[in-house]
């Protein structure tokens, strides 16, 4: 009873949120699967379009497509997560040096993360456009030829390479670069500059002093930021929908294919399947993420 | 407001009509049949759901808009338009819609096999009694009926035709060249580009996203199968992986070598300024393109000319909207009023006036119509007509998305046997 009075309210408090947790989160999971593991018949030619149960996940992953989008994935992600770290670490480092107009460049490098991946989309189509030479390149291929530099134009994102997706990553990698150098230069600006004093005191150089010193203590932030970048490149959808268009083979990842399951193709089972399949992507990130964070802040307390 | 005596003479002509035409009137299977609504139409909202958002399609439906007002004065309109995307916003929309039994009273979608992905769903009814009603095949082409019959039910009204094989040619080019006006066949097309491409036209042909890639692609099909042979790659019995399939992928793939690099995001008004500005010779787009012309002030005959695609002369490649019955909508009777006024002559004249295209009745007179639609309506009374694939007459969505991931691929890879083994697949996969 007494033990009740304790814990109670709190849990009365959070209830709301647990039962709204439970049915909109875990409770459609839980029927995103179920859809998923559904046998469907087409109505007209009574052909068997979904056998069912674990097969339906079988028949996704064998295919080509499916395979085709998965390896675009992959190079999209790991292209996306070392451009985006990169550059967020380098202007961090660069801004926490305190230069003048600090402020303006901080916000300069922010201000990409305010557009929306569509409205970015549709500028970086024009700019990633593949056509090349005198007559027809426009965006980035117009401006190299302009610069005299005509062997650095390419296809981008529809060339006809099996990295073709690291192209796809430059658009995400301007656009999120600046949130990864905020995250940066809050965890710099966290290390009280007695660190810095004592470690140059101590004739630490300024490469030591960073290695040694303050990456050491940055590093948390860095997990964090790589989890975030992690997860938002799997789900990325909007910035490769508007780029590449509605139907585009060439730059299909797991998430665009589903949409063309779902719709044109008028598979709600075979989309349920794809998505139950990112979801457990998204999970072997994530959760050990947590699991760790979880250890460390029940270490923090104790 | 009831029975303004105007109406109901008016109403009491179009049963009339509608009598004369179908010789014994349908005997409504429901209550709420066109032909026995009362007079000025059934009543109520009738919601009706379109991608027609913008431009010439939106000034088509208000001309609509006000004749149903004329005509069905006891019926309130709703115009459910979706705008954005070439439809694909809309038709998610759709589906979300017709998924949570929340369906419009009636709703746009391409006529043909594309429907069969509603008929699938069991989420549309046949409108059999309003196309007799409307005079059915004494009226509407006896071949673009049986394209739009599924298991003997015919599932919507089409409201409007475009032609899809249609080549844009910009004639100063084709003069500095030296190269015909019109080619016979696809082989003398290209010999005629080799010769645009020699006189220094980099880019002989310009093509956009995929979409339009895949309308090139039908029409090299028809000029090479001829219709027959290409109307029966729908069937059962339809073989992708014939000397005719190979021997237009091999037309195709040359076709592309004299073309520009295009986004796969790319849509067609660039690809159709390319012929307006110059820059290349040839566009093959469907005859919406006129508007885009007409936009630039160009003149018909000396800024632009036209002929139907190499090989496909005496062929239309048929795309058609359409008006459908949903499954549970709540206004059925209006509903039917609506399809019956997309059907008619007066209703098909306004719409198509307005949007650019042509009536898909064939006792429309074209006096009234521009120099384009005249030739357009004079060709669809005469030619064969074959259905479209990029643009949902001849195969479902789902058939139609799985050839565009085909034709994507190939424009990357170029790879003709590839191309040839994915349309198998997708025909092996899809075909009824």
């Amino acid at each position: 009873m007494r033990r009740l009075r304790t814990w109670g309210p709190g849990l009365l408090l959070v209830s709301p949120s647990i039962i709204l947790v439970g049915i909109f989160v875990y409770g459609l999971i839980g029927l995103n699967v179920q859809t998923s593991l559904a046998e469907t018949r087409d109505r007209i030619t009574n052909r068997i379009t979904n056998p069912g149960g674990v097969a339906n996940y079988l028949n996704l992953l064998g295919d080509d497509r499916y395979q085709h989008a998965l390896w675009n994935l992959l190079v999209l992600t790991v292209v996306f997560m070392v451009g985006t770290m990169l550059f967020g670490l380098l202007w961090a480092v660069l801004l926490e040096r305190g230069v003048t107009g600090e402020g303006a460049f901080r916000s300069i490098y922010l201000f990409p993360m305010a557009i929306s991946f569509v409205a970015a989309g549709v500028a970086w189509r024009w700019l990633l456009s593949p056509a090349q030479g005198p007559d027809q390149a426009i965006g980035l291929n117009q401006l190299f030829l302009k610069l005299g530099m005509p062997w650095l134009q390419s296809s981008w994102w529809s060339s006809d390479s099996s990295f073709n997706m690291a192209a796809m990553a430059i658009p995400a990698i301007w656009q999120l670069s600046g949130y990864i150098m905020a995250l940066f230069l809050a965890g710099f600006r966290g290390i009280s500059d007695d660190q810095r004093e004592a470690a140059r005191v101590d004739g630490a150089s300024e490469w030591q002093l960073y290695r040694y010193v303050l990456f050491p203590q940055v590093s948390p932030v860095a997990l964090s930021a790589l989890i975030i970048l992690g997860h938002m490149s799997m789900k990325m959808f909007d910035l490769i929908y508007s780029i590449a268009g509605a139907n585009s083979y060439t730059a299909e990842v797991p998430a665009t294919f589903m949409w063309i399951q779902l719709f044109p193709q008028s598979n709600p089972t075979g989309a349920a399947a794809n998505a139950t399949v990112i979801l457990a992507i998204v999970a072997i990130v994530v959760i050990p993420y947590l699991i760790y964070t979880n250890h460390t802040e029940k270490d923090g307390r104790a | 407001m009831r029975a303004q005596p105007l109406v109901a003479v008016a109403f009491a002509a179009a049963l009339t009509l509608v009598g004369c035409s179908s010789g014994a009137p349908t005997a409504s299977q429901s209550p709420s049949a066109a032909t026995s609504a009362p007079a000025g139409g059934a009543g109520g909202d009738v919601g009706v759901f379109t991608w027609w958002a913008d431009g010439s399609e939106k000034v088509g439906l208000e001309a609509l808009e006000k004749l149903f007002k004329e005509k069905y004065p006891n019926d309130t309109f709703v115009n459910l338009a979706v705008a954005g995307g070439a439809g694909s916003n809309a038709k998610a929309k759709l589906a979300a819609d017709l998924q949570n039994g929340n369906p419009p009273d009636s709703f746009q979608g391409h006529a043909g096999a594309e429907l069969q992905d509603y008929i699938r769903a069991d989420q549309i009814e046949p409108v059999n009694d309003v196309i007799d009603a409307l005079g059915g095949a004494s009226v509407f082409p006896k071949n673009l009926l049986d394209l739009l019959t599924v298991q003997g039910n015919i599932y919507s009204v089409p409201s409007n035709i475009h032609r899809a094989n249609v080549v844009w040619a910009n004639p100063d080019v084709l003069k500095k060249a030296g190269a015909s006006a019109e080619p016979a066949d696809i082989d003398a097309w290209l010999a005629d580009m080799q010769k645009l491409k020699d006189a220094g036209v980099a880019t002989p042909l310009s093509v956009g996203g995929t979409w339009t890639q895949l309308q090139l692609f039908e029409t090299v099909l028809i000029a090479d199968l001829g219709v027959d042979g290409y109307t029966q790659l729908f069937t059962a019995q339809g073989d992708w992986g014939s000397g005719g399939v190979k021997k237009a992928v091999a037309h195709y793939a040359k076709l592309l070598s004299y073309a520009n690099t295009a986004s796969d995001g790319d849509d067609w008004p660039g690809a159709t300024d390319a012929v307006i500005n110059g820059k290349a010779a040839y566009n093959v787009m469907g005859d919406w393109a006129v508007a885009q012309f007409t936009l630039k002030n160009k003149k018909d005959g000396v800024d632009y000319t036209y002929f139907p695609v190499p090989g496909t002369k005496g062929v239309f490649d048929f795309l058609a909207d359409s008006f459908t019955l949903p499954k549970g909508a709540k206004n059925p009777g209006g509903a039917k009023d609506w399809l019956s006024l997309i059907g008619s002559p007066e209703g098909q004249k306004a719409f198509n006036l307005a949007k650019g295209s042509i009536p898909a009745r064939t006792d429309v007179p074209s006096d009234d119509f521009p120099a384009y639609q005249k030739t357009a309506m004079a060709s669809f009374k005469s030619d064969k007509i074959a259905p479209s694939i990029a643009h949902g007459a001849a195969v479902s969505q789902a058939w139609n998305s799985d050839m565009s991931t085909a034709i994507s691929k190939f424009y990357r890879s170029k790879d003709q046997a590839t191309l040839v083994t994915d349309l198998v697949a997708a025909a092996k996969k899809n075909a009824v």
